[in-house]
């Protein structure tokens, strides 16, 4: 582990102490971990402490973690937000959880980062996460109109309606799919080091 | 008459299928005359949901649904693809295919710079610009045909280095109906040896080209009473609205991610990165032409190191990366991995990992998540043409509607990277 992420994982301990349920240093990353109650609070402490400095909010993502298979999930719904620091050069990533699978609420990060505007009108057209505090909670990326969240684990690849141009009235219809799910290559976990991997 | 006429505000639809919203953008415009009061991109016209498609792929069955993504700056999509599972699996990748990845980097830069400026010039009225950079596009494709067999759609990174090493000789035109045999020997001229002496022949006369537009476009009145200071991005806002790339560098933030966080050999190459001052149009485009030029010093470079260094250039490991066909029809153990590689594809340990790399559009990031299986369980794309596109409502408001048309050539949006 290099030094400058020792340092940051460091001061993110003493900063913060309690409040993190979890730091990981893995792969020259940082990962922080922490509760949706202190989650705005927090972001705002790494934008604004000279300590941190993250005056880019890369991205945010909302992922869904109900088949995950490998250790850490702690809830199904999470948002993983990647913050850069111009002035310090050193990145982060903060993942927190939402508490309520039936109904996902976290809270908005724009009025610290205006790039967080999409970003999360994005994480709620896909998987349905709620931004309390969001200024324009619109559906982004699918079509006007349409129903579900589509990157949720439970909603399958093909979806459930399509859309075609119906001859007889004139217009365009949807209608229940016509076409069988299929899975070419089935989806394969191996046990822990298989094949040694790493060492090639 | 007494009283003034009446004054209404519109809101007007700007495309989805308008020539110069760079693909499928619907812009709702709120006009008070013609100054715009509000800009509302609606974009996902193009959403191919490639996040939820690389969930039900092998790793390596979605390397081809990377280049559709940016589909102007193909390689180097799958190049972050690539360093994304190559971080997970925490694998050496051999020096030449880094140094070949690189070139073919910047072979990316020069050819999406190229539409980039091109385009942006004829949508704002310089028709001339587009004809001659598609010149030089065309010999670049010639480099991405002649290396992996296709024009755009390459797919010629690997996890582990690249599909195969670079070809010795280059395809040749041939006589027909429609080409004299003189016109053929002109055009083979620089065709005769290996794809590198073809690139070393291009790079020797880019430069050229170069101050060919320049001469177009630089000290151009019109060009320059439609791009100066329009669409001025002060440095604070452009990192509070997430820029990168280009768009960054307009605004006075010297930040490029091959200096600042390099990855692959951009280490050890020697390249210089402008920056703007003003953080207008004009700003961005004089970025772009002198990252072309740039760009031209490393292909250079590299091609220099590569003719001199022979050597692997995808990694041994044969859980990743295929044996050789000939070593595979030799040995029972290499046909097993060959067959598992094909059949079942590789295993990329549990973790998560975020790749970014200096795409020519700003910051293109693999953020992938897996849970030990041979598919991705969470792969988000995070393309820097949405963090722009984010910005439009405050890139536009104030400004007239024809420098709307501005602004969006100057982001460099591509429907591909936006809507993913």
């Amino acid at each position: 582990m290099s030094e400058k992420l020792e340092r940051l994982s460091q001061s993110l301990a003493d900063r913060f102490g309690e409040q993190l349920k979890e730091v990981i240093v893995a792969r020259d990353e940082v990962t922080v971990i922490v509760a949706a109650a202190d989650y705005f609070n927090i972001a705002q402490a790494l934008r604004d402490e000279p300590e941190f400095r993250f005056e880019q909010l890369v991205d945010l993502t909302g992922l869904d973690y109900s088949s995950y298979s490998g250790a850490g999930a702690r809830g199904r719904f999470a948002v993983s937000v990647h913050l850069l620091s111009v002035s310090k050069n050193q990145r982060l990533r903060l993942r927190t959880f939402a508490d309520d699978d039936s109904f996902p609420v976290l809270s908005s990060l724009v009025d610290l980062w205006p790039s967080a505007n999409w970003f999360e009108r994005e994480a709620f057209d896909l998987f349905g996460i709620t931004f309390a505090g969001h200024p324009d909670l619109r559906r982004i990326l699918t079509d006007y109109g349409f129903v579900g969240y589509p990157f949720r684990k439970d909603f399958p690849v093909t979806g459930y309606v399509e859309m075609r141009y119906d001859q007889d009235l004139g217009r365009v219809i949807y209608q229940p799919v016509t076409i069988e799910p299929r899975e070419n290559t089935p989806r394969i976990v191996r046990d822990e080091n298989y094949g040694n991997v790493g060492n090639g | 008459m007494s009283e003034m006429a009446e004054i209404r505000n519109y809101t007007i639809n700007f495309g989805p299928q308008h020539p110069s919203a760079h693909g499928v953008l619907r812009l709702v415009l709120e006009l008070d005359g013609e100054v715009v009061e509000r800009a509302d991109p609606h974009i996902g016209l193009l959403h191919r949901g490639t996040e939820k498609l690389a969930e039900t792929r092998t790793w390596v069955q979605s390397v081809p649904y990377m280049d559709r993504l940016d589909y102007v700056s193909m390689m180097c999509n799958e190049h972050a693809y690539c360093m994304a599972i190559e971080r997970l699996l925490g694998l050496e990748v051999p020096l030449r295919a880094q140094y070949i990845r690189v070139m073919f980097d910047e072979i990316t830069r020069i050819l999406n710079h190229l539409l980039a400026v091109g385009t942006h010039a004829l949508d704002i009225g310089a028709m001339t610009m587009v004809l001659y950079t598609f010149r030089e596009r065309e010999d670049l494709m010639d480099a991405y045909e002649a290396v992996s067999g296709a024009r755009m759609h390459a797919a010629y990174y690997r996890p582990g280095g690249v599909y195969r090493d670079l070809p010795d000789r280059m395809p040749q035109y041939e006589v027909s109906k429609w080409k004299s045999a003189k016109t053929v020997a002109e055009l083979n001229e620089n065709r005769q040896g290996s794809l590198l002496d073809f690139l070393e022949d291009f790079t020797s006369r880019f430069p050229k080209y170069v101050d060919e537009y320049e001469t177009l476009l630089t000290d151009n009145r019109i060009w320059k009473q439609r791009t100066v200071g329009i669409g001025v991005v002060s440095p604070e806002k452009a990192l509070a609205l997430g820029f990168s790339g280009v768009m960054l560098r307009g605004s006075g933030i010297e930040w490029d991610i091959r200096k600042k966080q390099p990855y692959d050999v951009y280490g050890q190459l020697d390249f210089d990165i402008p920056v703007g001052v003003e953080g207008d149009c004009y700003d961005r485009y004089l970025c772009r032409i002198e990252e072309m030029r740039q760009s031209n010093r490393i292909v250079k470079q590299c091609i220099d190191w590569l003719r001199k260094n022979p050597g692997p250039v995808i990694s041994g490991n044969h859980k990743v990366a295929p044996p050789s066909r000939e070593r595979m029809k030799g040995s029972m153990e290499e046909l097993i991995h060959h067959f598992k590689l094909f059949t079942e594809g590789m295993h990329v340990p549990a973790g998560e990992v975020y790749a970014p790399v200096e795409h020519p559009k700003g910051e293109f990031g693999v953020y992938a998540v897996s849970d030990g299986a041979n598919k991705p369980y969470r792969l988000k794309l995070r393309s820097p043409g949405f963090a722009h596109l984010s910005a439009m409502d405050e890139m536009s408001r104030g400004h007239m509607i024809a420098d709307v048309v501005a602004i969006i050539g100057t982001m460099d949006i591509v429907f591909g990277d936006v809507d993913r």
